[in-house]
């Protein structure tokens, strides 16, 4: 059938199987090959996208379901070419990744998180993180860089006359 | 890992999703997906025909009547978690939401699509088994109703017919002043299928004393179990009458053994958390008001 | 040759990684998103039965479906190639990448279908009607071991594919001095690394040029030489591309089977084709278990806890075929004594076929599976003695002073300190203080306890375990090489010779040649040529490219340095030990002359007229390194293994429910010693991660088959990794002792954590249930197994508990 998402701000369309998850639709049909396929079953948050600024697992929903939401992929993050948002950035500076293969699910998960809060305590970065399985860091510099993230949102968004000196912290 | 092929339709209407189905026994519906999509992935399941309902109208929303509150099959678990009225008014559901899943699977699952699909360790069932709820069902004929202990029959059996989807679940409220919940589960991870899980409702009088209770029980047996310990009410919920009930109630539980737990573990951590949840509900109701709203 | 720390310009600083870029953007190159023009699609159909006859394969159906182009079966593809290459010397064990006439585990791959895409690929294999004859079949090692057991291979004689008895030093006269010996049996779970990548592969076949170009997510030693091998074409017709990113491997992508497969097929199609594993496909047939080992430990030691002797017999169970599993038991003797002084050592190692799927290299190649082992044996000396865990291991530990230290299986140890790591570590954690936290959990009704384990990271990989394990294998060198190219421009371009993944390699040698040649190292570029350009390489496996790849840079960049030392000299008329290299220029002493780095470039680009007599224009140097202090052949059962021998110290406290059973770690902390850090981010995050994965091996993850011979754990469902939920807070207190048989001082981390991790955690729970007389001594530990055996212990008329 044919389906037209709304992907990064963009209307695509294709002609697809009902059967095609939006996992593979993304990476074969609008070639946005940052989405990755870790166990196609729903465990392991490789897949993640954004619906509607919400965390999902592409991999649990047909293409043809997709229509009518916003669907940010990492390849949406990056604010121009060559250069990083706060967060991916946070990734490199902490270095919260070895591989890579989990890490856009991982960076969109944190950024769905951050556009909540950016106070968030440690358990509520491990709780939003937790639906992504990382086998090559064992989440700390993970979880360091989505603090690092919020802290300079957070100081990005307050008014200098209430940063105390030295930063917000 | 990827599905057989099938048809794929979204009707506009409940009537026409109910036809739909009814006039094809190779048709599934399709909400969240986010039990049903593994299975179709692993091929363990192989409709013909998906029939989405997940913007159905008439399955959306959270309504409070006088006396219970109707929540809309494709009502995502994540709106539920985050939902005043079911805050209010079903504590036991906002309180076990956060153990359904993990965030990203709460944005798509629905609380009818895990009704529907009946884990006999799955969170939301034991909600509905142990607080009496309701499964409302769409059917060609209208709606049809049934109680939650009747809809559940086996480990992903119901006894939903062919043509019928649950439209909703209506949870009773409770309408004591002072009411309180208590949740614990056991799992290898916390985002897991629990190897058994315990839920209790209480509510308490100014004295302390119980007025009504509902404990309920999830991964033991084949489905999710209510415990009668009506004997309780009139106490104070105090440790060894609170033994002696779940020890009656639970003498001849039959529980499965797999991989993960033993039976006996099984029955033995069932016994224990239905105490602690217990507890932890008579505490949470203590500490509520006695007189006035909440 | 080492360099002085304190003067390090970017080694051991700070820096970013600068892979990371790429992946936080979703742009890294994974093999699934190469696309090659009319590329085709495989997918597998596995063998529902652990043995049978293949009776008959029919594929009409799945031939007839629209989109499918082929059917490949194990007897055509055994008749177009070599069998796979065995690690022993086991010759009738013979493996390809489909199975032939028998299948020997449930899984195992029995056809291949190519289609135009991976969903219909799968439709046919459905449609592929194969008849079977069930045979019988073994599971269980020690069952295989027994002469009347089912043959996994009759051919082979036995399900015995290597008994080794190894005697190294004086072990009867040791145990019959010693006072006191204690014995007993520890089981490691069948489990792997279970990246989140799977294995994929692409190839390609060029009928006019007669080249097969490879994309693979990889990490094999020798992969190029493998399947040329196997596929019967010259070496020098693979091409590998050696820039796919690896989403994660920790030694299991080996792959040759599937590249096999798959090269055949684009030979066989003339078209491109690809094999991506799906989850089931690599867990049930993907052939990427890990170890599966019963350990029969004895050792004899004295009323002061001091340990003498160890006899240690290991039976593993390699699954259904050899190829380089069996290693796994020969690795481990490189280290055979831990950190420990203990003087002589009987090893049986003992490897079996059985009806399982098949083993591949895991993180450490046996050495986590032995250090639980042994460490496992100091808790129990404590026990025995009533000394203090921590106490019996200072008094056995290698003393600082005694460096390099030959152990009696004949390797030399590097260097360390392992009791100021220790006295470190429990500086940090204030001992006392956790104790008395420990206490006060016990006050609560918890069990609670504290599992220590020290053990060593062998690291910087040769092989010298193969000619120890199998004669016939002469190898000495395991080298590895770096290419270092300065354009006319006066850009670096390094070039590696391996995939990477995850390892931060193209970070390490540019901190590297940058800190040699004194240029930024953001600077440098670092790239990958395809094989067929490449110089001799291993691949990044047994912890050794700091060591090796680090060390082939640090040579390549001393020699380009001293390239441009000449020509600089040569300008001033001076000899080269009279001029000064600095910041990528050349200076004479008195710095009246200077030449910038790009006018030292210039000259060697273009003017040849200037340059020293006889020296090659342009800027290029490259170094092929030799491991170091490798390079003999066993002798007497004894070999040098690994150069460097990094040290970790790790402590955790644990608290469990005594209902519940479920182990909570209420703190964690490692001391680390990997000698001088390049990159302080990547060790770290080596560490970190090789701790989470030990604690799946300790808790969670197993591969378990059913007594049908089914894996009842090939999804994610049952497979259970560790998520954000289940691994602690790591604290980790350094420490640095520098090896002196490595450039910088470096010694390898890429094995850290996970080596001790799975002692520390089992340890753990050891102690918190100890005061009920029972101990665990099978991983992984389930929190039922943990709650039924309290419940049982607590029963009146306990008996042992698992
Ligand atoms: S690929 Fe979607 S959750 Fe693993
Ligand atoms: S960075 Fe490799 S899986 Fe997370």
């Amino acid at each position: 059938m044919m389906v037209d998402l709304r992907i990064n701000g963009t209307v695509r369309s294709a002609e697809l199987e009902p059967r095609k998850t939006l996992l593979d639709a993304l990476r074969e049909d609008f070639l946005l090959n940052g989405t990755h396929a870790g166990c196609e079953h729903g465990v392991c948050g490789a897949c993640t996208v954004l619906l509607d600024g919400e965390p999902v697992r592409s991999c649990l929903l047909f293409a043809v379901q997709a229509d009518g939401y916003e669907i940010t992929t990492i390849e949406g993050l990056a604010p121009a070419p060559g250069e990083l948002s706060v967060i991916q950035d946070a990734f490199c500076e902490t270095h919260g990744l070895q591989c890579g293969y989990c890490t856009p699910g991982m960076i969109l998960a944190a950024h769905a998180l951050l556009q909540q809060t950016v106070t968030p305590t440690r358990e509520e970065i491990v709780e939003a993180i937790s639906a992504n399985i990382c086998r090559c860091t064992g989440y700390g510099q993970i979880v360091e860089a989505v603090q690092f993230a919020a802290d300079r949102l957070r100081i990005a968004n307050t008014p200098r006359a209430l940063l105390s000196p030295g930063g917000s912290k | 890992m990827k599905p057989a092929p099938f048809d794929y339709v979204r009707p506009d209407s409940l009537a026409e999703a109910c036809k739909l189905l009814a006039g094809d026994d190779d048709a599934r519906v399709i909400a969240g997906g986010q039990t049903l999509v593994p299975m179709l992935a692993m091929r363990l399941a192989r409709p013909a025909r998906l029939v989405d309902i997940l913007r159905l109208p008439e399955l959306a929303g959270i309504r409070k009547d006088s006396d219970s509150v109707v929540v809309g099959a494709t009502t995502r678990q994540a709106q539920a978690e985050r939902d005043p009225v079911i805050r209010a008014s079903v504590p036991m559901l906002a309180r076990v939401l956060p153990w359904v899943g993990h965030p990203p699977t709460r944005n798509r699952g629905t609380i009818g699509g895990s009704i529907a699909n009946a884990d006999p360790s799955a969170e939301i069932p034991l909600v509905a088994v142990t607080l009496g709820a309701e499964i409302v069902l769409a059917t060609t004929a209208g709606p049809a109703a049934m109680p939650a202990d009747e809809f559940f029959v086996g480990p992903m059996v119901t006894s939903i017919n062919q043509g019928e989807c649950v439209s909703a679940i209506r949870f009773p409220v409770w309408t004591h002043q002072r009411i309180g919940v208590g949740f614990f589960e056991v799992s290898a991870r916390k985002s897991d299928f629990a190897f058994v899980a315990a839920a209790a409702q209480v509510a308490l009088d100014e004295e302390e004393r119980c007025l009504d209770v509902a404990l309920g029980l999830g991964g033991v047996g084949d489905r999710p179990l209510r415990l009668d310990v009506s004997s309780l009410v009139g106490t104070r919920l105090d440790a060894k009458s609170a033994a002696q009930a779940v020890h009656a109630a639970s003498v001849d539980l039959d529980a499965a053994s797999d991989l993960h737990a033993s039976a006996s573990y099984r029955r033995r951590v069932a016994t224990t958390l239905c105490l602690r949840a217990l507890e932890q509900a008579r505490a949470d109701a203590a500490v509520r008001p006695a007189l006035g709203a909440r | 040759m080492s360099a002085d720390p304190a003067s390090f310009r970017f080694v051991s600083t700070n820096r970013r990684v600068r892979e990371d870029r790429r992946f936080v953007a979703g742009h890294g190159l994974f093999v699934a998103d190469v696309a090659l023009e009319g590329m085709l699609h495989v997918a597998v159909l596995p063998s529902q039965h652990p043995a049978a006859r293949i009776v008959s394969i029919d594929a009409s159906a799945a031939l007839a479906m629209p989109g499918v182009h082929y059917v490949l079966t194990g007897d055509e593809l055994a008749a177009a190639t070599d069998p796979l290459m065995n690690g022993l010397d086991t010759p009738r064990v013979k493996r390809h990448p489909l199975a032939v006439g028998q299948t020997r585990y449930a899984g195992e791959w029995v056809a291949a279908v190519v289609a135009d895409s991976r969903a219909l690929a799968e439709d046919a294999a459905e449609k592929i009607d194969v008849s079977y004859q069930p045979l019988p079949f073994v599971l269980n090692a020690e069952e295989a071991l027994k002469p009347d057991s089912p043959p996994v291979h009759p051919e082979h004689g036995s399900n015995v594919l290597l008994d080794r008895t190894f005697v190294w030093g004086e072990v009867d006269k040791h145990f019959a001095e010693c006072p006191r010996h204690l014995s007993f049996r520890v089981t490691w779970g069948r489990s792997s690394t279970v990246p989140i990548e799977t294995f994929g592969v692409a190839a390609s076949w060029d009928p006019w040029r007669e080249m097969l170009d490879v994309w693979a997510s990889i990490q094999m030693p020798k992969y190029p030489d493998q399947i040329a091998r196997a596929l019967r074409i010259p070496a020098n017709g693979v091409r590998v591309h050696q820039d796919v990113d690896v989403g994660g491997s920790y030694g299991v992508k080996r792959g040759i089977k599937q590249t096999v497969l798959v090269a055949h097929l684009a030979r066989r199609l003339g078209r491109p084709v690809r094999l991506i594993e799906d989850r089931l496909d690599n867990m049930a047939g993907g052939d990427a278990h890990g170890p599966d080992r019963i350990f029969d430990v004895e050792v004899a030691f004295d009323d002061d806890g001091i340990v003498k002797s160890m006899k240690m017999k290991a039976l593993d169970n390699a699954g259904a075929y050899a190829g380089r599993a069996p290693f796994q038991l020969g690795k481990p003797i490189g280290a055979i004594v831990g950190p420990y002084r203990i003087e002589s050592v009987q090893y049986r190692a003992q490897s079996v076929t059985t009806n399982k799927a098949v083993q591949e290299a895991v993180r450490g190649f046996g050495q986590a599976p032995t250090n639980y082992a042994i460490e496992t044996a100091i808790d129990k000396v404590a026990a025995a003695t009533g000394l203090p865990r921590i106490e019996v291991r200072r008094r056995n530990f290698i003393r600082s002073e005694q460096f390099p230290y030959l152990i009696p299986s004949g390797s030399t140890y590097d260097s360390g300190d392992y009791h100021t790591v220790v006295d470190k570590v429990l500086a940090h954690i204030d001992l006392d203080a956790m104790e008395k936290e420990r206490d006060r959990l016990r006050a609560t009704g918890l069990l609670a306890g504290i599992g220590v384990a020290a053990c060593l990271e062998p690291s910087g990989a040769n092989s010298a375990f193969e000619p120890l394990l199998n004669e016939k294998n002469t190898t000495t060198t395991w080298m590895d090489s770096c290419r270092i190219v300065v354009d006319g421009l006066g850009c670096v371009t390094v070039t590696i010779h391996n995939t990477s993944s995850g390892q931060g390699h193209e970070t390490l040698v540019s901190t590297v040649v940058g800190e040699v040649l004194q240029v930024d190292p953001d600077l440098i570029r670092v790239v990958r040529p395809d094989s067929l350009a490449c110089l001799p390489s291993n691949s990044p496996v047994g912890s050794r490219m700091a060591i090796m790849l680090g060390g082939a840079a640090f040579h390549a960049a001393q020699k380009l340095k001293a390239k441009l030392t000449r020509i600089g000299a040569h300008q001033f008329g001076l000899g080269e030990d009279k001029v000064v290299y600095a910041s990528g220029g050349v200076a004479d002493p008195a710095g009246n002359r200077q030449l910038g780095w790009a006018e030292l470039v210039n000259i060697a680009h273009r003017h040849y007229h200037l340059l020293p007599e006889g020296m090659e224009p342009g800027l290029e140097t490259t170094h092929v390194m030799q491991v170091p202090t490798g390079g003999t052949l066993p002798k007497d059962g004894r070999v040098q293994m690994y150069p460097c021998h990094s040290f970790e110290f790790h402590v955790v406290l644990m608290a469990i429910d005594p209902v519940i059973g479920k182990p909570e770690i209420r703190r964690y902390v490692i001391g680390h010693d990997c000698g001088t850090v390049i990159t302080p981010h990547i060790v770290r995050g080596m560490t970190l991660g090789g701790i989470a994965h030990g604690l799946g091996a300790a808790l969670l993850e197993e591969f378990v088959y059913n007594d049908e011979g089914q894996l009842i754990t090939q999804s994610f469902m049952d497979y259970l990794l560790p998520s954000a939920h289940e691994v602690p807070a790591v604290e980790i207190v350094h420490h640095c002792t520098p090896s002196p048989f490595t450039v910088f001082g470096q010694k390898g981390s890429g094995e850290s954590g996970y080596l001790g991790a799975p002692a520390a955690i089992s340890g753990a729970i050891n102690d918190c249930v100890a005061p009920l007389g029972i101990s665990f001594n099978k991983l992984p530990i389930r929190i039922a197994a943990i709650g039924d055996a309290i419940a049982k212990a607590q029963q009146p008329n306990q008996g042992q508990a698992t």
